[in-house]
């Protein structure tokens, strides 16, 4: 039975790891050897007993973001050997497991690398910009209280369901990261489409999409050449679609918003 | 600023301008694709050089010749504003990296296609246009310029086919790309329409290059 | 010290309208005036954080988290509960009262629960409101499904990721009241300390994990939305950030600990494949609405299986156990989580668990499958299906699952009255930080429920009535208690780095979570609980004499942030300890050997035990004192839990 295999033949590795000891420092990537890794391991896992190592022998351990290990809080964050997440398709970092590798496999590991992600330490990166793209307009101005019923608002279930497919956009960055152009319009788009989608979204609208671009291109994020790589490394599907309605979107705000500004 | 200007020096407006010119240029490369098909016919150039004269003298095609350098101008210049801000959002590079398995080549190096597209463009102009408009070609029998003659010559020279041939790969990838690219960019996208987009966009560029690269063939190898 | 709970008088039906209507109120220019800190974006604290915001108060948001939306919340799977009725099934909001206080075995308090079930419905709405694309029918109404522990359809839901979606809204409604300024959001900050003056929380310390620098905050009031403990086991479905700090330090600055004990083990988990096992994944209890829990009838026949012999397949119908099913009848496959996890471990004790560890049962979904098709359960399920998948390599669309308990959620936390006021004036616990509405054993999509009834429809009230009462004069950090808890703190960090020793705080943190799992787990009795809390003494001992870490504090410092936390655990588990030995009954999550039914049932005593044990703090390696808060019912009868 796979998955509790005891036979799993343990592997040995040669990691590539970028270190950097702060946002200022220059990086450089450095040369670990791991032993006896289990096929069922995680990828963090394999990390952590890196981690463990370095730390045993007095050396500075690797920092990288992780924390639910579940794929779905978004923390973590590799480049790993030339992919956002790694080889496998649809997955975060967490969730790849080193049953995708093989004994004697080098390994490169890097952060995300974009302007607007500066590195913090390692692996770890900065990716506040999201935030401020959510701040300046990713949300329905409803207070708390006075609300209709759940039910006043009816939406056709094919609709909410797109718009769920679009919500369930997880912050990575691994769009930003894959992209040439490091630019962020598959996180914005996904925003978009699932308020603009949606009856509770229309009130804002145009005040959403015109705000949240410039916010985008405030945070120094590259504009989209529609190569695809973002959704191809995206490890919750989101779909280019969005992307296009997100086009849509600005273009039909900019065109009919009273916004002369 | 004016919410005009704002709009067209966003991301977002950056694109849609490279996307309409981008789309207008698709349309300029059909119809001199057409009228430059009258170089197959075997008439010694005479319908050719027709066509020519009327394309160098015609008021309103001189005029729309200006619409087209404006729209070549706007797509290189926001070409190259693009791709200076991407460089830049994009920061240091990594140590490895492998793009190739999540994207298409073509879609990555647009920028070196246009330039490929650019350098072509360049000295088939001055070969071509500038001569024909501003220099002296010879009559042909309807005392029309002779540019037939001139493309029939040009094209015997090796490695003006070679230039040629290859700047038609170029834009024909180049087109792969942007065609559709274009329509996603104008926020075209629809699960009914998008596979049909793709495919005209496919069929369109290899229809244009393969065409407009059968012209210095057609004269090396059977003229 | 005696505790009052401040339950309102009257009806339960009408305490809360009562209440509302009696507590003070901040008039709307002067909540300007007042500064509250909010520790913990997750449900309960973005909820809080944004609606105390619109109200007009200063808020101060703080998150360990490099974004708001990480939070652990974001990882809830199934559900959230609320008496809507939608589906004309029999639902009411006494009828969601009732099974979550039979559910919790009768160790929750009533009018707390109540309420809950009262503003259940309000919650729906407000998240509707904001943008949450909850499941839909087809004819664009809200959809329904079932959870364990109740016999009606209750459960609003985003396909697995109702916990996601619910989350990504308060976050949305958080980043508004940010984008406002009315929301000053601190990130990748861990709150170190309270800050008590006279009796009252009055800020607190924090330290920014990237810089490492030290800050002091001040407020008129400060609120805990920490999340739980369960961590404290190592392994757990907790995120690997969650931790017990922030309650903790609450704790030893005066606020009481209740019911410690209860921890909820939940029944479907992905089981442990190795020692370097870093976390459990949770799969959702939804699942069990369509697959069935079985396990082989035989114990050799378990015996060939695990060591490869014969595969599931050979395992004919009628060998095989379906447990639930046979032994509660009405509830089958649904019952509560905590029978649920003891009778799989009851299977596994027996010797026909599955897998190669033999700790797993089978969660299987053929019927569902030859049923409704592979698409109809993608299609509710698609997303745990892939999980599954990736995490054991193994295609569940094809081979049952296989699963086994491990620790979920802790129903046990800060000890807080009606108002979700600490014993600590001025400070608040929301969420799973506090050990209010579920008992000893939480049901099924009530964690959301709790999280953002507490953050948007409690706490705006009750904060107020506090306030209200609190000279709206700036507070500000001058007070030199500020400056000794700064000390306090930087001290603790310096002795930490100082140690030098030879462990990692992993190494300390894995040791502590076998003891946990050993004598506190699913299964408890008072001899392994008495050697337990010694081996967690020498533990402690050994931490402060051999912990090794690396570096300074005035960085990104991922092992020291770790040593802290494990400290806390460490004196937290010994806690744990203590509660399950005072509690000489079996309840809900709390199971002791000596106390079950003939039937191996949970048998609880009402008599001596119906109380909530909260515990003091006394001073370090002192014993605690424990501070009884007797519960009283009064609109429903205490029974034996049946679910037969």
């Amino acid at each position: 039975m796979a998955g509790s295999n005891p036979n799993a033949k343990p592997m040995n590795l040669t990691l590539k790891v970028w270190r950097q000891k702060n946002r200022n420092a220059d990086g450089q990537i450095v040369d670990y050897q791991v032993k006896d890794i289990s096929p069922e391991m995680s990828f963090l896992e394999m990390l952590d007993v890196l981690n463990e190592d370095l730390l045993r022998r007095g050396d500075d351990p690797v920092a990288f973001d992780h924390d639910c290990r579940e794929g779905i809080c978004g923390s973590c964050n590799l480049f790993i050997n030339g992919r956002a997440h790694g080889p496998e398709a649809g997955t975060t970092t967490c969730q790849l497991h080193m049953r995708k590798f093989s004994d004697g496999d080098t390994i490169t590991i890097e952060p995300w690398r974009a302007n607007a992600f500066p590195v913090n330490k390692d692996l770890s990166v900065d990716r506040s910009a999201f935030d401020r793209i959510i701040q300046a307009g990713g949300y329905v101005s409803v207070n708390t209280g006075g609300v209709p019923d759940g039910n006043e608002i009816p939406i056709p279930k094919d609709i909410a369901d797109r718009a769920f497919e679009a919500a369930t956009c997880i912050a990575c960055g691994a769009c930003v990261a894959a992209c040439k152009n490091a630019s962020a319009m598959l996180f914005v788009s996904a925003k978009v489409s699932q308020l603009a989608l949606l009856p509770q979204g229309q009130v804002e609208r145009k005040t959403r999409v015109e705000n949240m671009v410039a916010q985008m291109d405030k945070e120094g994020f590259g504009a989209c050449s529609n190569i695809g790589s973002c959704a191809a490394e995206c490890p919750v599907g989101i779909s280019l679609e969005n992307i296009a309605i997100l086009n849509r979107e600005f273009l039909s705000a900019k065109a009919t918003s009273n916004n002369l500004a | 600023m004016s919410w005009i200007s704002k709009t067209f020096s966003s991301s977002i407006g950056r694109k849609i301008i490279m996307a309409i010119t981008g789309l207008f240029l698709c349309s300029f490369l059909v119809v001199h694709l057409i009228g430059n098909l009258q170089l197959f016919k075997d008439d010694g150039g005479q319908a050719f050089n027709v066509y020519s004269h009327f394309m160098g003298t015609n008021p309103l095609i001189r005029t729309v010749e200006w619409v087209l350098v404006l729209g070549f101008g706007f797509h290189i210049y926001e070409s190259i504003v693009l791709t200076q801000r991407n460089k830049t959002a994009r920061g240091g590079n990594y140590v490895s990296n492998h793009a190739e398995q999540n994207s298409p080549w073509q879609s990555r190096n647009m920028g070196l296609l246009g330039t490929i597209i650019l350098i072509f463009l360049l000295v088939h102009l001055y070969n071509f246009f500038y001569r024909a408009r501003f220099g002296e070609l010879d009559p042909d029998i309807n005392n029309n310029d002779d540019l037939y003659t001139l493309v029939a010559t040009s094209f015997k020279q090796l490695w003006y086919v070679i230039l040629y041939v290859a700047a038609q790969i170029a834009l024909g990838y180049h087109l792969i790309h942007g065609f559709r690219s274009a329509f996603q960019t104008l926020g075209l996208n629809h699960r009914k329409y998008t596979p049909a987009i793709k495919f005209v966009g496919y069929a369109f560029s290899v229809i244009v290059s393969a065409g407009f690269a059968a012209m210095p063939l057609y004269f090396y190898f059977f003229k | 010290m005696i505790l009052d709970s401040k339950i309102p008088e009257g009806p339960i039906a009408e305490k809360w309208e009562k209440h509302k209507f009696n507590v003070k109120l901040v008039n709307p220019a002067n909540k300007r005036k007042y500064d509250i800190i909010v520790v913990g974006t997750g449900l309960a604290g973005a909820s809080a954080a944004a609606s105390l915001a619109e109200l007009g108060y200063n808020v101060k948001a703080f998150t360990f988290h490099d974004s708001p939306r990480r939070a652990h919340s974001i990882a809830a799977q199934g559900g959230i509960n609320a008496a809507k009725n939608y589906q004309n099934d029999g639902d009411s909001i006494f009828r969601l009262f009732y099974d979550t206080v039979k559910g919790g075995d009768y160790r929750a308090r009533e009018a707390n629960v109540y309420r809950l079930a009262q503003v259940s419905v309000n919650i729906i709405d407000q998240c509707v409101a904001q943008g949450v694309p909850f499941a839909r029918e087809y004819g664009g109404l809200l959809a329904n499904r079932s959870f364990g522990g109740a016999q009606v359809s209750r459960t609003f839901y985003a396909r697995g990721q109702t916990g996601q979606q619910l989350l990504l809204g308060a976050y949305s409604a958080l980043s508004r009241q940010v984008a406002y300024g009315k929301v000053k959001l601190y990130t990748r900050t861990e709150m170190l300390d309270v800050v008590v003056i006279d009796g009252k929380a009055r800020g607190i310390i924090t330290r920014n994990l990237i810089t490492g620098e030290i800050q002091q905050h001040s407020a008129h009031a400060v609120v805990l939305a920490t999340g739980g403990y369960g961590n404290v086991f190592y392994l757990s479905t907790n995120a690997k950030y969650s931790n017990a700090t922030a309650a903790w330090r609450a704790h030893k600055k005066g606020a009481l600990f209740a019911n410690p004990c209860f921890t909820q083990i939940h029944p479907t988990c992905i089981p442990v494949s190795g020692d370097y096992q870093s976390k459990l994944t949770l799969m959702s209890e939804s699942l069990r609405n369509d697959g069935r829990v079985w396990v082989p009838k035989e114990k050799a026949t378990a015996e060939r299986l695990r060591k490869g012999e014969i595969r599931v397949s050979d395992i004919a119908e009628e060998d095989r156990d379906y447990f639930l099913e046979r032994k509660y009848p009405a509830f089958g496959n649904l019952v509560p989580r905590d029978v649920a996890s003891r009778n799989a471990k009851m299977m596994c004790d027996e010797g026909r668990g599955v897998g190669s560890s033999g700790l797993a049962v089978f969660l299987d979904f053929a019927d569902a499958i030859k049923r409704n098709g592979a698409d109809w359960v993608s299609q509710k399920y698609g997303n745990l299906f892939d999980m599954y998948a990736k995490i054991t390599g193994e295609n569940p669309y094809e081979q049952p699952m296989r699963i086994y308990p491990a620790v979920h959620y802790t129903m046990g936390g800060l000890w807080v009255d009606y108002n979700l006021q600490t014993t600590v004036p001025g400070l608040y616990a929301t969420g799973e930080c506090n050990f209010s509405d579920h008992g000893a054993n939480r049901l099924g999509a009530s964690a959301l429920m709790q999280g953002l009834a507490d953050g948007y429809f409690v706490i705006p009230y009750t904060i107020g009535d506090y306030l209200a009462q609190t000279p709206p004069t700036p507070v500000t950090t001058q007070h030199p208690a500020f400056a000794e808890a700064e000390a306090e703190v930087r001290a603790r960090i310096q002795q930490l780095l100082s140690i030098n020793g030879t462990r990692t705080p992993d190494d300390f943190h894995k040791q502590l979570g076998q003891i946990m799992w050993e004598y506190c787990g699913m299964a408890r009795n008072a001899e392994g609980l008495r050697h337990a809390k010694q081996e967690i003494q020498k533990l402690r001992q050994a931490f402060w004499s051999d912990l090794k870490l690396v570096g300074t504090s005035e960085e990104l410092n991922q092992a020291l942030e770790k040593a802290g936390r494990v400290a806390d655990f460490l004196e937290l588990g010994e806690l744990m300890v203590d509660d399950a030995l005072d509690r000489n009954e079996s309840c809900g999550g709390h199971f002791r050997e000596e106390y079950q039914t003939p039937e191996g049932e949970a048998l609880r005593d009402d008599d001596n035990y119906a109380y909530v044990a909260a515990w003091q703090y006394t001073g370090d390696n002192q014993p605690e004192v424990l501070i009884k808060e007797d519960l009283q019912f009064e609109n429903v009868k205490l029974t034996q839990r049946s679910y037969k």
